[in-house]
């Protein structure tokens, strides 16, 4: 509870103290240094790269950058070498783990300390009592709302559990306003077992029998949570198996859905006046992702995006990355970029972007976790639900063939036995 | 030639498909038998921005000594085969002892992730490949016959869909069969349905992927069978017509077995390119209702952040596997016919 505060805080207030960097150019550590790069592609992270580069690029060697969104296909095999391909990959939750299984980030603990007055210590992701990543942005999925919409069907007040967005959801196609007023990512693969995790996690559902890899999805949650997915995708597009983050943003933007679970990144491209009608953006409102109960846990995974340095560089390039980085933090950088992130720095000073975020978190929502063995899980929950969703088996046996499919790749990835 | 000048002859190209070809499949099959080790996990706490956190992490050091011992891995023989993602021969005598009828053991089998890609391999590649034999001879003829001044520009416009990048293709396809592109409102106003959706049914996205394939094959076959066209000899043909052969006689009795080399040459290169088929199922989003082959490895490789090598290379061995059953009645023919010949 209390970091869930300390998080608050960081949103809700606006920058005070941390100048260190007055002069505008903050400590880069040692000069004529390589810094190499590797990260996603997106707005926020390219604000702080552009302004590390901006601020100790001219005192490195070279600073190199590689924005790909392939960057989770090709990062293990780029830090394997020594020395590795880069020296820094900026990651979030689920690429940390990652790296980790294969050990290729170090401990930043002296390097922190080293430069601790200019990083907040609830940015700090620590593993087993090590520093391992400084994140930078918070992110999660949440409720979009058409107020306008929901105005039109009597509804004064914005859903806040799953039984009344399905209400919501009945009123709107009963009033014939939308047959499909519902939009989730819900694309076979990763987003259908991201899109289950949010319902499960709020159904309380636990992904694995504690301290082991033993799958324990087949449960009561588990099957209250293919429950509450189904209920909801009979008012999603009869395509919402295809549909991923692009998808439910165009078809959000076109005016074709009134209440969405979607990421928090999106917001702030929803709510600009770019590709959608005014129409839309101006009764566009961003709200905690629904509970089961009310006042439950939010249905969302709480992500967020940080730093880490390879473990194959020499240790003046680590540091040299890691204060150019760090550097990129800064308030000022934050100021320049306010609306692209829900920053966790200091300056920010959140928007109508950033509000579904900070309600779904200060909800108590989970974070995605942080497990070696979740990404196998979270494969086979992506390619074994479909069925269930489509109609063709019950949810017993979804979640029996996703705990069998799970089991297989854990067997040969070495953590069943 | 002497046995001597022959091997020096074809040295190089044995050496290559050697380096190429043979030591990648032995390496791929060495990699089937072999299972990661087993990973030694510790209970820690994970702090972030959003509080603390029971989770695992796996022991490096004890890992990486495993590792040392064995740099290959667990040898695991055949049993990633037949596990389920693969054979699954447990999970098929189970059902059979368990399941009361015919039809709910077929279902249960075709829950298998293996199986059920099989099942949309074997259904793409048997549907394409004819269309793209007759489709391609067609076109190819129709060709042949056009006023010289409208060969060049019909003949590039016939090779587009080859010249298109598969992923590409496929893209633009599935967006005009979107409920809101050409194709997916033209059909909803046809049929007076506006909840009817390409991408929504099994058996639709079935015949749009085999749709899809035709388009993007034809010009292959298309263009091996106008190159083909250009050597059937004259005087043959001539001479049919004098004995009084229809155009559609001339076609089946002359062109046709010319063109037989040819054909069995496209049939060979389209089952294997079909067997293999992979972009138009990402390129559609397509995996709710179909999976291929090719589909399993991609994901198995890609898609969970922890490559399951064992597991792809065992599906990529099945899929030779596969690729071999499916060309022996074409190459038995082929043998047959050059004995024949050389008699």
């Amino acid at each position: 509870m209390h970091s869930v505060l300390t998080f608050l805080t960081t949103i809700v207030m606006v920058a005070v103290g941390t100048s260190v960097l007055a002069d505008g150019h903050g400590d880069c550590g040692p000069a004529g240094q390589s810094i190499r790069i590797l990260a996603s592609d997106f707005p926020a992270i390219h604000a702080v790269v552009d302004e590390a580069e901006l601020r100790c690029g001219k005192a490195a060697a070279e600073f190199v950058r590689n924005h790909t969104t392939e960057a989770r296909t090709i990062m293990n095999a780029a830090l394997k070498p020594n020395p590795s391909e880069y020296s820094s990959v900026i990651v979030a939750n689920s690429t940390l783990t990652q790296l980790m299984n294969d050990g290729l980030v170090r401990p930043l603990d002296s390097l922190v300390e080293k430069y601790s007055d200019q990083i907040k210590p609830n940015t700090l992701i620590s593993i087993g009592g090590n520093v391992m990543a400084v994140a930078f942005m918070a992110n999660s999925q949440h409720l979009f709302v058409r107020q306008d919409i929901l105005a039109k069907v009597g509804i004064g007040s914005i859903p806040s559990t799953y039984d009344e967005l399905l209400i919501a959801a009945e009123a709107i196609r009963r009033a014939g306003i939308m047959e499909h007023p519902l939009v989730m990512n819900m694309q076979v693969g990763w987003n259908i077992g991201e899109s289950f995790n949010l319902v499960y996690l709020a159904h309380g559902g636990e992904f694995f029998q504690p301290g082991t890899a033993e799958p324990a999805i087949n449960s009561e949650a588990g099957l209250a949570a293919l429950g509450t997915l189904k209920a909801l995708v009979e008012y999603a597009h009869p395509d919402y198996l295809t549909h991923a983050s692009n998808e439910t943003q165009g078809l959000w933007e076109a005016g074709k859905a009134a209440l969405g679970i979607m990421w928090g990144s999106r917001g702030a491209v929803i709510l600009d006046d770019e590709g959608s009608s005014e129409a839309v953006t101006a009764n566009t409102v961003l709200a905690a992702a629904p509970s089961v109960e009310p006042d439950g846990i939010p249905g969302a995974t709480l992500w967020w995006d940080g730093i880490t340095i390879a473990k194959n560089v020499p240790d003046e390039q680590a540091e040299a990355t890691f204060a150019a980085l760090i550097s990129g933090m800064s308030p000022e950088m934050v100021m320049k970029n306010n609306d692209d992130a829900v920053w966790l720095l200091d300056g920010f000073e959140p928007g109508a972007a950033a509000a579904g975020v900070s309600a779904t978190a200060a909800g108590g929502a989970q974070p995605y976790p942080m497990i070696p063995q979740i990404g196998l899980m979270h494969n086979a929950l992506g390619n074994e639900l479909v069925d269930f969703l489509k109609g063709d088996e019950s949810a017993e046996q979804a979640l029996a063939d996703a705990e069998a499919a799970y089991v297989t790749a854990a067997k040969e990835a070495g953590f069943l036995k | 030639m002497t046995h001597r000048s022959f091997f020096w002859f074809v040295f190089p190209t044995l050496s290559a498909m050697m380096l190429f070809i043979a030591l990648p499949i032995v390496s791929v099959l060495i990699q089937s038998l072999h299972v990661e080790h087993e990973q030694v996990l510790v209970v820690v706490e994970s702090c972030g921005p959003f509080g603390c956190t029971q989770t695992m992490d796996i022991d490096h050091e004890a890992t990486q000594a495993l590792r040392d011992e064995q740099p290959l891995g667990r040898f695991n023989g055949l049993n990633t085969y037949i596990n389920r993602s693969h054979l699954a021969f447990a999970d098929i005598s189970e059902a059979w002892q368990t399941k009361a009828t015919l039809t709910e053991f077929v279902q249960s089998i075709m829950n298998l992730p293996f199986y059920r890609a099989l099942a949309f391999t074997l259904t793409y590649t048997f549907g394409v490949t004819p269309f793209v034999l007759v489709f391609g001879l067609a076109i190819a003829v129709g060709v042949n016959n056009l006023p010289k001044l409208f060969k060049g520009p019909t003949i590039f416009c016939s090779l587009l869909p080859m010249m298109v990048t598969p992923l590409v293709g496929a893209l633009t396809l599935f967006w005009m069969v979107d409920g809101d592109g050409v194709i997916g409102a033209t059909l909803q106003y046809l049929f007076d349905d506006p909840a009817l959706s390409l991408k929504a049914s099994a058996s639709l996205t079935w015949i749009m992927l085999i749709v899809y394939g035709i388009w993007s094959s034809i010009p292959f076959s298309f263009i091996v069978f106008y190159a083909g066209l250009q050597t059937v000899p004259k005087d043959i043909l001539e001479a049919a017509m004098i004995d009084g052969a229809t155009k559609w006689q001339r076609m089946w009795h002359v062109v046709v077995p010319h063109l037989m080399p040819l054909l069995i040459f496209i049939t060979l290169i389209q089952l294997m390119d079909n067997f293999r088929v992979l972009e138009p199922i990402i390129g559609f989003s397509a995996q709710a209702h179909a999976t291929s082959l090719s589909f399993i490895i991609f994901n198995d490789l890609n898609e969970s952040g922890y490559p399951l090598f064992a597991s792809a290379a065992a599906t990529s061995i099945l899929t030779i596997l596969g690729v071999a059953v499916l060309l022996t009645p074409v190459l038995i023919r082929t043998w047959r016919d050059f004995h024949r010949k050389s008699h």
